[in-house]
């Protein structure tokens, strides 16, 4: 078992991150909806069940890198229902002199370290495993990378590294939403067989439902993160999940919401 | 200089438990004195430069001071976005160390040139870029920096024995170091070569011409201040570096006169073209280059005769 828990578990309803990432997105009118919300599940678990991080400033707490930065409104989202952020802070996104961008950055408390260029948080999320298995803490790192940010070759320096180390207290999340930026994955650079690719490296892998909250949480929990080779959760997603229009949809990637797409968008998420 | 860092930096281990060594696969005779002392502080993280500096990011964030260290071009412009994004972007106490700039690597070939490693750095305001001259200013400019809050690129030469004459192993941060009171010519120079520029002058000399060498020896923060006052006593000032001519010293030194509106005239010596491949010693090529003691001096004559 790792370190320091949560005092107590506060989960945090992924509905709620849904309707953020639209209402934020909706109100700075710009993209990266879907990359979002095929994270919201995920983000729902770290922060509401995982993440040993009683306040943000604690030294000892978990480190968690944004990876996938562009998603990161999903984390915002998170920081405000763990009461880190105001509502008149969130309600700053993408405006001028804002502390939250598109992408993470560090100067915002909550933020472990920014982020935006793919390929590099993997790195520094074994860094900071590295740290505390050097201190002799139980700190754990957790870093979440998008399938198409293993299109990064540095990546693979760092699955190596933490695997030859045995980093037991990293742990990746690989968002498989199989879909990146012009394209799906399959048609763009083939990944599969991602768990194959991850367990060759020496990687402890596990494949999980990406929107179920309880079993990632779950599984996360019953890691050996005190020994052993460091592990990585295959979630399986879906792009834009929760908003049956966005789906899957490619241009969600980048098209910010029109009225009409908004609307319906809130109602979905509101009646799931 | 890598020596003399590597047995610097063990005596600081031995101090501050806070200090690790990582290394980009490469290092052999020269950090055994810290490796061998603090096996369990010395990560040998493979060829991987980029990972190097990720982890450097994640281990500085969480309280510790790691010097990564590769060949000076492997550690510039490899990992480049990562030292942008990394200790750079997060204000965070990583040492990346370069070893061998500028033609060190001689007969290695144009891959192993550290060309453009100090213009890289400095043009990233919220890094500290330190080029010791000598062995000596090494040990003393890694005592005096290496618990700086933010990252420090540090350019070490290979040479371990040269003495640049009348440095001294001087070294403050921000500030120049002036050898010789000539009133000829001013060398400015920066690094390794500096050894050379001070033989030109000491060649000059022996002609009856009089030359002052400023060595500088860190960019962010610059030496403006004493570039300044050199600068406005001379006429003509030389810079040589062992470097491209564009962004570096030979740079700083233009835009000090720029900046202030000095009439000073700057001479740049430095390399303007693409190494064309062809190799052989440090000293071949510098010479091939205009940045040998020898093409120092004629160089130096030429301007005396246009004066």
């Amino acid at each position: 078992m790792a370190g320091p828990r949560l005092a107590e578990t506060r989960p945090i309803p992924p509905a709620r991150i849904r309707s953020i990432i639209l209402e934020q997105s909706k109100r700075a009118n710009v993209g990266h909806i879907g990359s979002a919300l095929s994270i919201a599940d995920i983000v729902a678990a770290l922060y509401g069940r995982v993440l040993a991080a009683l306040d943000p400033d604690d030294p000892n707490r978990d480190r968690f890198v944004v990876s996938k930065g562009h998603a990161v409104l999903a984390v915002y989202a998170a920081l405000y229902l763990r009461g880190w952020l105001t509502q008149q802070e969130l309600n700053t996104f993408c405006a001028d002199e804002s502390l939250l961008g598109v992408h993470p950055e560090r100067a915002l408390r909550g933020i472990d370290f920014s982020t935006g260029s793919l390929g590099q948080g993997l790195s520094i999320a074994a860094g900071a495993a590295l740290a505390a298995q050097l201190q002799g803490v139980r700190r754990r790192a957790f870093a979440l990378v998008s399938d198409a940010e293993c299109n990064e070759g540095a990546l693979w320096e760092a699955v190596m590294f933490a695997a030859h180390h045995r980093l037991a207290n990293l742990v990746a999340i690989v968002d498989l939403n199989g879909q990146q930026a012009l394209g799906y994955t399959k048609d763009v650079l083939a990944l599969t067989p991602m768990e194959d690719r991850w367990r060759a490296f020496g990687w402890d892998v596990h494949v999980v439902d990406g929107h179920d909250v309880a079993a990632m949480a779950g599984t996360i929990e019953a890691l050996n993160t005190n020994d052993g080779p460091p592990h990585v959760l295959i979630a399986r997603t879906v792009f834009g999940h929760g908003v049956s229009f966005m789906e899957s949809q490619i241009k969600w990637h980048y098209l910010p919401m029109s009225e009409a797409e908004y609307a319906r968008a809130v109602q979905e998420v509101a009646d799931a | 200089m890598r020596r003399a860092f590597s047995t610097t930096l063990a005596e600081l281990g031995q101090k501050d438990d806070r200090i690790l060594l990582l290394t980009g696969d490469l290092g052999f005779m020269a950090l055994e004195p810290f490796a061998d002392r603090f096996p369990e502080r010395f990560i040998n993280v493979g060829v991987a430069e980029q990972n190097m500096v990720g982890l450097g990011t994640g281990l500085a964030e969480s309280g510790f001071i790691p010097f990564l260290y590769s060949i000076a071009t492997f550690a510039s412009m490899r990992a480049y976005e990562f030292i942008r994004n990394g200790p750079i972007m997060h204000a965070l106490p990583v040492r990346i160390v370069g070893v061998g700039g500028g033609f060190e690597y001689g007969t290695a070939g144009p891959t192993h040139y550290g060309l453009e490693d100090l213009g890289l750095m400095r043009l990233q305001p919220g890094i500290t870029v330190i080029a010791p001259a000598d062995h000596q200013q090494a040990r003393a400019a890694v005592l005096q920096t290496w618990d700086l809050s933010g990252p420090i690129y540090y350019r070490l030469g290979k040479d371990d024995k040269t003495i640049v004459d009348g440095l001294d192993g001087r070294f403050e941060l921000g500030r120049a170091a002036t050898i010789g009171t000539g009133s000829d010519i001013l060398f400015v120079t920066m690094g390794a070569i500096s050894s050379e520029v001070v033989a030109a002058a000491q060649t000059l000399a022996q002609r009856g011409i009089g030359c002052s060498v400023m060595v500088v020896s860190s960019f962010n923060p610059d030496p403006t201040a004493d570039l300044l006052e050199a600068l406005s006593r001379f006429p003509i000032a030389v810079t040589v570096e062992s470097h491209y001519v564009n962004g570096a010293l030979g740079s700083l030194v233009a835009e000090v006169i720029a900046d202030h509106g000095l009439r000073c005239k700057t001479v740049r010596c430095g390399v303007r073209a693409t190494p064309s491949g062809v190799t052989g010693s440090q000293a071949y090529l510098q010479d091939r280059h205009g940045i040998s003691r020898r093409a120092l001096v004629e160089t130096a004559l030429q301007l005396l005769v246009q004066a």
